[in-house]
């Protein structure tokens, strides 16, 4: 796109800003209408598993619901507790907004679509995915109010435990693929057996998307391990305090770090843009319709866990996270590479 | 042009945020500038073309270090007013520390401009084809690979000493065996009787 607007006459520095703008607007738009419907979406998934309708009054089949929300939620009045520490009460929604959107720079839609085709894409994600807790901790904190403070702590403990075993489970994934680059990853992927995409199929990395689909559950704090807003026990967790467009943008922020572990889910374990067989024919429809395909299913997964499964006391998470998940992690990390060294990189010299 | 405004906006957001975690009064808001200059240096490293070192720095620091620091932060009770009280008593140390750090700037200044080490030419020119993450793997898993490995053994040490000073066996504790709990079935646990009235239930 850069080279297009210098054809048009502008120097590079200016065509450059220009089309990155356009390239951020291009990604975080769709984002936000994929929030409002994906809320919708949770809701009519959870309604339907308890036999309920879920929202149908807003518009043909309830489609209007979120925005009928969000609109509600815009017209409030924005209080702010006079305890509060008001700067960073109010600084704190924003962190983890932005943070949830930050991300979605460097995942790939398609063969060359994305915005940021940097050589460290998978570590980016961590470092930025690590700026979240930051949102919750400062919301806590800032609100001087004892049950977000304890939803604070507990989020920043269990964020802090299962980012540990994500490191571990996609350092499992680099060392298959070769690059820390999501879209040499993505291709890496290609033809398992001959006929399969996706690292999931590889039976060495088949137990780390499943373990890396339970740590993102963690990660976003969704049911079972939506410990940090356990309502029958904090309150609401961390956003108690907050009204009006301050919890408009914890529960934009939230669905939005949701999709983005949905899209990792896909790109990291099976097969993002690629169509999961290795089919000719398949490769005519557009990569980027296989990578919604995808993390709309993870998507179902993740709401289908929140209506079935309950939640999780607090010591168990922490004995799932770190005696369970990171020596299984590790171990995945020796098993891996040890497979690599015997068969790639030509065994011992 | 564009990478001198973001070297001179990354510069000065860098040392602003440093002086300003010395200088706020509330420790929360210091390890929060702390948090806002690790940023900025990591974007100053992406401007010199270091994106691993500072993807990793964000991770590290950022991520886990100030994390843990805002975590015990955030529960001080601090009362401002006995932190000023011994500020007499700290000055002279205080005018110590500076004294020492100005003669090493202004050592460090002399000896840059008497001219540079020349530390290029004996170490090997890095292969511009190879992504930084290849370079570094290529130094530190060959060359300098025992260092490396020393450098995990005091980590682990000190691991291990962590865990060995903040262990430690209380009696009176209830364990959880979840293998046990697992295994718990409800005819183990549940036992229907037919209880005459007037009596109470044996146990």
């Amino acid at each position: 796109m850069t080279a297009f607007f210098q054809n048009l006459g502008l120097p590079f520095e200016g065509a450059w800003l220009l089309s990155t703008v356009i390239g951020i607007l291009l990604i975080a738009l769709p984002v936000m209408l994929a929030v409002a419907m994906i809320i919708y979406a949770d809701r009519k998934i959870w309604a339907a598993m308890a036999l309920r309708r879920g929202p149908n009054v807003v518009g043909p089949f309830g489609l209007l619901q979120s925005f009928a929300d969000g609109l509600k939620v815009f017209l409030q009045e924005t209080i702010v507790p006079s305890a509060s520490n008001k700067a960073l009460f109010l600084i704190a929604p924003i962190i983890t907004f932005t943070v949830a959107l930050m991300a979605w720079a460097v995942i790939p839609f398609q063969v060359g679509v994305v915005l940021a085709n940097i050589n460290v894409g998978l570590l980016y994600i961590l470092a930025i995915s690590s700026l979240g807790v930051y949102g919750i901790v400062l919301a806590g904190w800032a609100s001087n109010s004892k049950y977000p403070f304890y939803s604070a702590i507990r989020a920043s403990a269990q964020m802090i435990s299962y980012e540990v075993s994500i490191g571990f489970i996609i350092i499992t994934v680099v060392l298959w693929a070769g690059s820390f680059n999501l879209t040499a990853i993505v291709e890496s992927q290609k033809g398992y057996y001959g006929f399969l995409n996706g690292n999931g199929f590889n039976p060495l990395l088949f137990p780390m998307a499943i373990m890396f689909l339970i740590s993102a559950l963690a990660e976003t704090a969704r049911a079972p391990f939506d410990l940090t807003e356990a309502e029958s026990e904090l309150v609401a967790g961390y956003q108690t305090e907050y009204s009006s467009m301050a919890f408009a943008l914890y529960w934009l922020g939230e669905y939005a770090n949701v999709i983005l572990m949905c899209a990792l889910n896909a790109i990291l374990f099976w097969g993002g843009y690629l169509p999961p067989i290795d089919w000719a024919p398949l490769y005519y429809v557009p990569g980027i319709l296989w990578l919604f395909a995808k993390i709309l299913f993870f998507f179902f997964v993740f709401s289908w866990v929140k209506a079935t499964v309950p939640r999780y006391r607090y010591d168990q998470l922490m004995r799932l996270g770190w005696k369970i998940f990171l020596p299984t992690s590790l171990f995945f990390v020796f098993l891996v590479s040890g497979f690599l060294m015997l068969t790639r990189y030509g065994g011992a010299q | 042009m564009i990478h001198v405004l973001a070297f001179y906006l990354f510069a000065i957001l860098v040392v602003s945020s440093g002086a300003l975690t010395i200088l706020s009064r509330n420790p929360v808001h210091s390890v929060l500038w702390l948090i806002l200059a690790f940023f900025n240096a990591a974007g100053l490293m992406i401007l010199l073309g270091a994106e691993f070192i500072a993807m990793l720095l964000v991770i590290v620091y950022v991520g886990a270090v100030a994390v843990l620091f805002l975590f015990v932060v955030m529960m001080l009770d601090i009362d401002f007013a006995e932190l000023r009280a011994g500020f007499v008593d700290y000055l002279p140390f205080g005018i110590l520390i500076a004294l020492v750090l100005l003669a090493e700037i202004v050592l460090g200044i002399g000896i840059w401009s008497a001219g540079p080490i020349e530390l290029a030419q004996r170490a090997a020119p890095a292969n511009p084809e190879l992504s930084n993450i290849q370079a570094i793997g290529g130094l530190l898993y060959t060359r300098y690979i025992f260092l490396f490995e020393a450098a995990g053994i005091v980590l682990l040490v000190a691991m291990i000493g962590a865990i060995v000073l903040t262990h430690r066996a209380r009696g009176g504790v209830k364990g959880q065996n979840v293998a046990k709990q697992n295994r718990r079935r409800p005819q183990d646990a549940v036992r229907n009787i037919n209880q005459p009235v007037g009596q109470g239930v044996e146990l």
